[in-house]
């Protein structure tokens, strides 16, 4: 495969990836691709290993086995230079927000245009009430973390990761903690930033809702196994997985019993589209 | 009848349990299932049928026994047959044992084991090695101008280690500084030599007490903020955040705090020594040792070697503070015990580090003659 040719289509490779906190296994075996401008979520149940798999994904963890390419560069073949070059294209949030605790967010936005740039106090921050307002909070400069409400921290964490305008974006559980209609603005504006910046987005939810409003690449992870079932559009997955657990996840647990019994033979099931 | 009663009625290879009396959680008596069991290994059962009597009362207490009765006739290949029981306990009983129960294997094997002990303290050692490089490397990057510092937060902690902690180390050193005056002027008093607590004071102050004590303040107070803070953020995901924005954790949040002790240390130790020896004067004047007087004795005592010793201490100690509550709270674990754990680690390792250290320079000092 040509360089040019990843560059187009695959942005993300895990290859036979194998992931362990010591003697215990999380998942082995994941194979999959993230094309360039997907929004690709990490599905699975409670516990499955979908936040670990992020953890390796944004190298701070290392793999048991396998590798993960970006680019068709190998994340942890990479020198510590390359690491650093490769981190910074990528923007992350995390489950809390992982916003500094101890800076306003204005300086939590700053820190990594600070970091990463050569750019002016005065026009860092311009970015810094750019980013904030693209996320709804302009005028929350000076706020603290700890002042601010739960779902304004995420959005917090999400102007943060998208200040240096990466490649590849992170969410580890957006929506856990919302209510729908925040997570639903959320939502849309996971689906707004892909489309404006061409980004490619990684996101670890077990939320139907936004698996079927914002993605259109999956993995299943399946605890069980504590392998990957499937992988694919999560409405094709819905109805055409061969693996019942699959189906009945995405169809939140109303197949019915002769549908789980014989997940091979009935393939006609269509549920009720969303 | 005010307490959970049974009654079991066997013919044959058939039994039939009888639950009455009030089954609930606030109902008095004892009657745990091992009860029940033991009266049901003595018949040879092949089946058990379970009921309720009408004006039983029950609740969860009972559902509990339900479910252990209806495992132990699982385990024992008895036909459990709970057909008579009412509407709500079946389905309460058929909730609790839709899941079948996790067979529990043990993480980790009871005994001793001395070779998975060895090397986990290996690697122990082998990650607290790695941290000392890491601090080694970053030390070396600011030396160079090239460390990823932020001068605003050494700001912080300079004021947070040096000007906020003046006011406990002003009460101890003074006391200690008396502790020490007090203890050399009962031997001295024996040789008509009291002028010369002034002398041990003052030496005493200086060589050792002002640094050491100095010290174990910071490592209570410094050394045990490091490590809640650096575990809290290691439990908010704050230091995963700083490794993603392609920071180094180590110069960005544990430089700043190690410099900052380093700077401030020295200062508080050359404080708590003129305080000290404040301390001894003012017992002095109890012993008609005019104030001119203690000073100028205090000062024939001191020569530079002896200022810069405690010096050099200082700064060993507070290198030692910085790095035992910065690698404990590096090394946090991501919930809110792992946060105490990390402090208490960090006072006690800091104050071990200290006692030893101090050991060492002692004899490294005597040895040079100092």
């Amino acid at each position: 495969m040509s360089a040019a040719d990843t560059k187009h289509k695959a942005h993300i490779e895990v290859t036979g990836l194998t992931m362990a906190y010591g003697d215990t296994l999380i998942q082995r075996d994941l194979t999959f691709t993230v094309n360039r401008g997907d929004i690709f979520i990490v599905m699975g149940g409670s516990g499955c290993g979908k936040s670990t798999l992020l953890k390796h994904l944004i190298g701070l963890l290392q793999p048991a086995a396998g590798e993960i390419c970006y680019n068709g560069v190998s994340y942890f073949d990479a020198s510590a230079r390359q690491q650093d070059d490769m981190r910074r294209s990528w923007g992350t949030t995390f489950q809390t927000g992982g916003l500094f605790s101890a800076m306003t967010l204005a300086e939590n936005v700053a820190l990594p245009l600070q970091q990463n740039t050569q750019l002016s106090k005065a026009e860092i921050a311009d970015l810094v009430h750019y980013k904030l307002a693209l996320v709804g909070l302009a005028g929350f400069q000076n706020y603290y973390p700890s002042q601010i409400s739960g779902g304004m921290q995420k959005r917090a964490g999400l102007a943060r990761a998208i200040a240096l305008d990466p490649e590849v974006l992170f969410f580890d559980e957006p929506s856990a903690g919302l209510d729908p209609l925040s997570s639903k603005l959320l939502d849309e504006l996971i689906v707004q930033i892909q489309q404006t910046t061409g980004a490619t987005i990684v996101v670890v939810t077990h939320e139907l809702a936004s698996i079927f409003a914002i993605g259109n690449n999956s993995v299943f992870l399946d605890p069980e196994s504590k392998t990957m079932l499937d992988c694919g559009h999560p409405q094709r997955l819905k109805t055409d997985s061969p693996h019942h657990q699959v189906r009945n996840f995405l169809a939140r647990g109303k197949l019915s019993r002769g549908q789980l019994a014989h997940d091979q033979t009935d393939n006609s099931h269509r549920e009720k589209t969303p | 009848m005010s307490e959970p009663q049974f009654e079991l009625k066997v013919e044959g290879n058939s039994g039939e349990l009888l639950f009455n009396g009030p089954w609930q959680l606030a109902s008095k008596g004892t009657a745990p299932f091992s009860v029940i069991a033991k009266q049901l290994a003595r018949h040879d059962l092949q089946q058990l049928r379970v009921t309720i009597a009408d004006d039983c009362q029950w609740d969860s207490r009972l559902s509990a026994v339900l479910l252990s009765c209806h495992n132990y006739c699982t385990e024992q290949n008895i036909a459990f047959d709970g057909s008579k029981l009412p509407q709500g306990a079946q389905s309460l009983l058929k909730l609790a044992t839709a899941v079948p129960t996790r067979q529990q294997s043990k993480p980790q094997q009871p005994g001793f084991n001395p070779w998975r002990a060895l090397t986990s303290g290996m690697q122990k050692m082998l990650g607290f090695l790695g941290f000392l490089g890491e601090c080694a490397e970053a030390t070396g990057k600011l030396l160079v101008g090239r460390a990823n510092m932020r001068f605003t937060d050494l700001g912080q902690f300079l004021f947070l280690a040096g000007p906020q902690a003046l006011g406990i180390i002003t009460l101890l050193s003074i006391l200690v500084g008396m502790i020490l005056a007090y203890l050399g002027a009962v031997q001295l008093r024996l040789l008509g030599a009291e002028v010369y607590v002034a002398d041990l004071v003052a030496i005493g102050m200086v060589r050792e007490m002002g640094a050491l004590m100095t010290a174990i303040i910071m490592a209570g107070r410094t050394g045990a903020a490091y490590a809640a803070q650096l575990g809290t953020m290691q439990v908010n995901d704050e230091i995963d955040a700083v490794r993603t924005l392609g920071i180094s954790p180590m110069e960005f949040l544990v430089l700043p705090r190690m410099v900052a002790l380093i700077l401030i240390m020295p200062l508080l130790v050359i404080y708590a020594n003129i305080l000290g020896i404040i301390g001894g004067a003012i017992v002095g004047l109890g012993m008609d040792i005019s104030f001119l007087q203690y000073v100028e004795q205090s000062r024939q005592a001191l020569d530079m070697t002896q200022v810069l010793s405690g010096l050099v201490k200082a700064v060993v100690f507070a290198a030692l503070i910085a790095i035992a509550g910065c690698r404990a709270g590096m090394s946090c674990g991501r919930d809110s015990a792992a946060v105490g754990q990390a402090t208490t680690k960090a006072v006690v390792t800091a104050i071990v580090y200290l006692v030893i250290s101090d050991a060492l320079l002692n004899i490294l000092y005597s040895e040079m003659g100092i």
